[in-house]
């Protein structure tokens, strides 16, 4: 045995539970006889009903008489038995020792089947080898032994030899082709138990190529006159048919003409050979359904309407098996064909109404019946029929009965949503069952069920039931009932009020994207945001430890400080609660201090401790103190921000207050056409990705993606049309001064020169490269990179590192914080730099179009293209005021065919000065997937308002140049 | 980057903060706001490679591999292994009906163990299990575990495993755990009787007996 086989065993031994230790005495453990089931259902029970045996003689004796017989009879009994090796097995304490045993009986084979001359212990090593392998020990060397096996010509040695065949090899082995020619042999042996193992093996793991070379046999075993042959024969034509759908039109006749026999082995295979072959061939349907509908009908009306026939008889119902196999095929028979489904109304009717439905067996056949019925072209009163049963069933206090209904139902609501809805209630109470499995199912259901007239109270009742629900079962609760409030929430403030909830019972088991979104609806409901800063400060005091419900309360604290204290926004059923400044401070170290808090809930505090500072100057001291504490936390992060939001506190007193102004409202329709885009990735954006260091992603790259207005533009060097803003005497003109010598053209938003937006725009030159840095970081493949910046970035690079140089080496103060800011983005750049020399020039770009124009307002776009991604088109549209008002709330949208993909970076702002003194910008890519074929489109909207005057506007873009 | 930060030079100059402030502000208070950083098309190329990756691995394997390579649109609602474990998880036989990679089946032996093992006896016989489900029944320490497709007839598979111990039971004569494990090749063979590619083949117990009888004469 070879070391990598043994390698394999091992491993196989650690995915299972460490083997159990058997009791030595094995005579003994023969008294432990398997019981019936734990509870079986009364008619289960039948079977045991004979009287019981007397206890076998579980001694010694009675082994070795076995072993005597054995020894005489049995082709098993010389050498070493397979009985002893399992049971020397089983001796084996440990799993080494099993292996040792293990790893002697292989050796003992291997050596067996290298020699000649031991034919007749063939089929006993290979029911050894069988029985290895299923301990999981690796036995390929056996396969072929498989193949001498099978052409051998007793019987025993064959069926071991199949049996091997079956266990050892599957359909995708080169070897099985080997066999194909002694199946033949075998398919057409004299003895039928030849013919018989032949069948099987064949139907059970037959491959393509054997399907195709064998059909002729198995369709002449169809005729045969043994009905053992038969019935092997029809579930082989199952098998080679789904391998091989063409061959179908050869058993179309064969298996319609096995419906005629009476024996039940045989009904039974034809019947799902023909199931099989409506699946496989149009034909087949459409001549069982001429030629075959009667005889089912007949069939299943035997049946049920036979006498008592012990062979057959499960729980006073005779073969419910056949039953539900004629009412399958009568399914894909009557699906679609109403002549069909006429001819089997009654006796479908006969089914649903005289079948037990106290057993098992009976509530098997009503569960095929519904799914019958509903399934074809019934009438009215036979769906109410099933809508009945369904409803008992609902009800039936067996587990497996209820669940089975909650499957049915989640079928029928495409039927008759009425009906369903009817069953609301029940339905409810098995969200709450004990059981996962019926939870899960009636979850799905009452997820189809919502309608805008019943979610207040489905949701009312789902979210009650999240305070006991199992805690693995939150998730999915959670889930669901964020989806339901957000599809069907008519009015914000009920929305709110049940997200609150949520996130107060299971903010743990919240998804990002859900209290993200429930962030960009406070921030625009501002009639709503005293109430809601409100709410989840009572919220968070209650309950403390909900992760997502501290980031939520947290932001709100921040943001909207002074409405929790002064009850600005009171809702008129609100009671008015008091809380101070310092309790809202407390709130907040609270929840930074708790110990569940990870490092993006306990930066949020940081910053709303920053805003409170701002926002309570009499708190200023003691939020001071607070974030000083972390001035040496041991994660970077916080560290970082302690530092610097303590200086802001500290120095900067001036431009405090309208740096840490209250946040703009965040575009809440940007907002969701993103997360609809981005259904799929649920990875957060600010966590951590694997692969880049923390510190690496979060300080200076942290904004992987522009999303604050003014920052768009900055980042986007690639604008050239903008003037070069330079505001003088300031440390930062520096930087300007560096970037223009790098060449680069440095385009600014011509927004309102508010202190704060200089400062923006001076850092987001600042971060412009090194959100560069950061896809170069993590992209290997520069050249699919969205922004343009590099080539002129790479120009840049060598003069700005001898200014760094020499501006690190000066005194001054002001320089020194530059460089240690630049120097590590110029690292980042020359990261790029080394990556991308060969790629320069990745931008092929295409002109300017002006792609709408009317007296008010004019748009413009850039359109760019990248090497190599022809379908792909960035396009940086610039819009422009024409007249002489200011356009407040201005929002863009576009939309495009299906088979475009549009992808709509945030604007770089919401206002657009009068008289085009400046411009709003925005960038959005679009990806043409019939590049080539179909010419680029879309269609455009602009809103804004015009001195609090709603405006809308829209137009067609389609002078997009040729090739896009 | 981080070094820097950890010499006190550095720190001093990072006090005088400007534009790590505002950055560190606007990170915040925007990527709250911003899952479109974990767009797709936002992503690296690498990145989206180990996405697509992580997230296709375990879906892929289950339903490529539990479904056969069949052309027709619809799945076939057939058998696609049967188990019987006992509660240690050791695997007394094992039917496979689609073709499994040895490590594969010992991984979905090993996962239907599990799940099955600690179910509450008062709860539903059928486990989700992966793209399908599994019909399970315990009788003393024995599992039996059928899979079968998600929209297929559950009680009808339950009836099954309970008529396939009765005819164990009446061929082993009260059969108990360890005359599975010494004739396992036995079982097997039954099972072969009883149920072919994944369907049912004959549904009379005597007719199986009588079957089992005649073969027992051959060997």
């Amino acid at each position: 045995m070879g070391a990598s086989l043994w390698g394999v065993g091992r491993a196989r031994s650690t995915l299972r539970p460490p083997p159990a230790c058997f009791p030595p005495q094995l005579p003994t453990s023969r008294a432990s006889q398997i019981p019936r089931a734990p509870s079986p259902p009364p008619h289960l029970s039948r079977a045991c009903a004979r009287a019981p045996r007397d206890l076998k003689l579980d001694t010694v004796e009675k082994i070795v008489e076995d072993f005597a017989s054995d020894m005489a009879l049995n082709p098993f009994s010389s050498g070493t038995r397979l009985r002893d090796m399992i049971r020397a097995i089983r001796a084996s304490k440990t799993a080494a020792e099993e292996r040792a045993v293990v790893r002697r009986e292989c050796a003992a084979i291997r050596t067996a089947i290298s020699e000649r001359g031991q034919e007749g212990l063939r089929h006993r090593n290979m029911a050894k080898l069988m029985f290895i392998h299923m301990l999981g020990y690796p036995t390929h060397f056996g396969q072929m032994e498989c193949l001498k096996l099978i052409a051998a010509a007793g019987y025993p040695e064959k069926r071991i030899g199949y049996l091997g065949l079956m266990l050892l090899l599957d359909e995708r082995q080169e070897v099985l082709m080997l066999v194909t020619n002694s199946l033949k042999q075998d398919l057409n042996h004299s003895s039928p138990f030849i013919v018989g193992l032949a069948l099987c093996a064949l139907g059970n793991i037959c491959s393509a190529e054997m399907a195709r070379d064998l059909a002729p046999e198995v369709e002449k075993l169809l005729r045969s006159r043994d009905v053992n042959t038969k019935k092997k024969a029809a579930l082989c034509s199952v098998r080679i048919v789904r391998k091989v759908p063409d061959l179908a039109e050869n058993f179309i006749c064969l298996a319609a003409s096995l419906l005629k026999e009476k024996h039940h082995g045989v009904l039974i295979s034809a019947v799902q050979l023909c199931t099989e072959l409506c699946k496989a061939s149009k034909d087949a349907l459409e001549y069982l359904r001429k030629n075959c509908i009667e005889g089912l009908v007949r069939i299943l009306r035997d049946v049920s309407n036979s006498s008592y026939a012990p062979e057959y008889d499960v729980a006073g119902i005779s073969d419910p098996f056949l039953h539900i196999r004629v009412l399958k095929l009568m399914r894909m028979l009557g699906q679609g064909d109403t002549d069909c489904s006429e001819y089997m109304n009654d006796i479908l009717a006969q089914v649903a109404t005289k079948t037990e439905s106290n057993k098992n067996a009976g509530n098997a056949i009503l569960y095929e019946c519904v799914e019958t019925i509903m399934g074809i072209e019934a009438t009215s009163g036979l769906r109410v029929l099933a809508i009945n049963i369904l409803g008992r069933f609902l009800s039936n206090r067996d587990n497996n009965i209820r669940y089975v209904a909650l499957n049915i139902l989640m079928r029928a609501i495409t039927v008759d949503t009425q009906a369903v809805q009817r069953h609301r209630v029940t339905i409810l109470e098995c969200v709450k069952d004990a059981d996962a499995s019926i939870r899960k199912r009636a979850l799905e259901l009452v997820f189809l069920l919502v309608n805008d007239t019943n979610v207040k109270p489905l949701t009312k009742e789902l979210v009650d039931y999240l305070d006991v629900a199992d805690p693995d079962f939150k998730e999915d609760l959670t889930a669901k009932i964020c989806s339901i409030t957000e599809k069907f929430s008519q009015e914000k403030l009920w929305y709110l009020d049940q997200m609150f909830k949520v996130l107060s019972l299971a903010g743990n088991h919240v998804k990002d994207d859900v209290w993200h979104a429930l962030i960009v609806v406070i921030s625009n409901a501002s009639e709503l945001q005293g109430y809601a800063v409100r709410s989840l400060y009572m919220a968070l005091r209650a309950y403390s430890e909900q992760g997502s419900l501290l980031r939520v309360a947290v932001w709100c604290i921040g943001e909207y400080g002074e409405m929790l204290v002064n009850n600005l926004g009171m809702l008129e059923a609100e009671p008015p609660i008091t809380v101070t400044e310092s309790d809202a401070v407390d709130a907040v170290e609270l929840g930074f201090n708790c110990y569940s808090a990870d490092v993006t809930t306990r930066s949020m505090c940081l910053v709303a401790l920053l805003k409170l500072s701002s926002r309570f100057p009499s708190m200023s001291e003691r939020i001071k103190q607070i974030v000083a504490q972390n001035k040496e936390n041991m994660v970077l992060e916080l560290q970082q921000r302690s530092i610097e939001f303590g200086s802001i506190i500290q120095r900067h007193q001036s431009i405090r207050s309208s740096l840490l102004e209250r946040m703009p409202v965040l575009d809440e329709a940007a907002y969701l056409v993103k997360r609809a885009s981005a259904t799929q990735a649920t990875i957060p954006s600010y966590k951590p990705a694997s692969g880049v260091t923390p510190g690496d992603l979060k300080i200076p790259n942290g904004v992987a993606k522009p999303a604050a207005a003014p920052l768009v533009d900055l980042l986007d060097l690639s604008s050239d049309d903008a003037p070069v803003t330079s505001t003088s005497a300031t440390p930062n003109d520096f930087l300007q001064d560096l970037l223009g010598i790098g060449g680069t053209n440095l385009s600014t938003a011509g927004a309102p020169s508010a202190s704060t937006d200089i400062l923006m725009d001076l850092l987001s030159i600042g971060s412009s490269p090194s959100q560069n840095g950061l896809l170069d970081s993590s992209s290997p493949a520069q050249e699919k990179k969205p922004f343009s910046a590099v080539p002129q970035v790479v120009s840049l690079v060598p003069e700005p590192m001898d200014l760094l140089g020499s501006l690190s080496s000066s005194a001054s103060s002001s320089a020194g914080t530059k460089s240690s800011t630049i120097v590590p983005q110029a690292a980042d750049l020359l990261d790029g730099l080394s990556a991308s020399t060969s790629v320069s020039g990745i931008d092929d770009a295409c002109p300017s179009i002006t792609a709408f124009q009317s007296a008010t307002l004019k748009i413009v776009f850039d359109l760019r293209k990248q090497l190599g991604k022809p379908q792909e088109t960035t396009i940086h549209a610039t819009f422009t005021n024409l007249t002489s008002t200011t356009y407040t709330d201005f929002i863009f949208q576009a939309a495009v065919p299906k088979f475009i993909q549009l992808r709509l970076d945030p604007a770089s702002g919401n206002v657009v000065p009068a008289s085009g003194k400046g411009s709003v910008t925005q960038g959005f890519s679009v990806t043409n997937n019939q590049h080539g074929q179909k010419p680029l489109a879309m269609r455009i909207r602009m809103s804004y308002k015009v001195n609090g005057e709603d405006r809308l506007e829209q137009g067609q873009v389609s002078n997009f140049p040729p090739g896009l | 980057m981080i070094l820097q930060y950890h010499t006190s030079e550095i720190i001093i100059f990072t006090e005088n903060f400007l534009d790590n402030l505002l950055r560190g502000l606007v990170i915040e208070y925007f990527s709250v706001v911003r899952p479109d950083a974990a767009h797709p098309a936002n992503a690296t190329p690498a990145d989206q490679e180990t996405q697509t990756r992580l997230i296709a691995i375990p879906s892929q394997l289950p339903s490529s591999n539990l479904t056969t390579s069949q052309p027709s649109s619809s799945s076939p609602s057939m058998i696609r292994f049967i188990l019987l474990q006992n509660r240690q998880g050791k695997t007394r036989l094992a039917k496979y009906y689609v073709p499994l990679e040895d490590s594969e089946k010992h991984k979905v032996e090993y996962e239907v163990h599990r799940l099955v093992v600690n179910r509450d006896p008062k709860f539903t016989n059928f486990v989700e299990f992966r793209t399908h489900k599994v019909i399970y029944r315990r009788y003393a320490g024995l599992f039996f575990s059928i899979c079968v497709d998600i929209t297929d007839n559950e009680l009808v598979y339950l009836e099954c495993i309970h008529l396939f111990v009765e005819i164990l039971d009446h061929f082993f004569s009260n059969v108990c755990e360890l005359d599975l494990v010494f004739n396992f090749h036995k079982v097997y063979l039954i099972l072969d009787e009883f149920i072919l590619a994944g369907e049912l083949q004959e549904t009379s117990k005597k007719a199986i007996i009588e079957r089992m009888g005649e073969l027992e004469k051959l060997d």
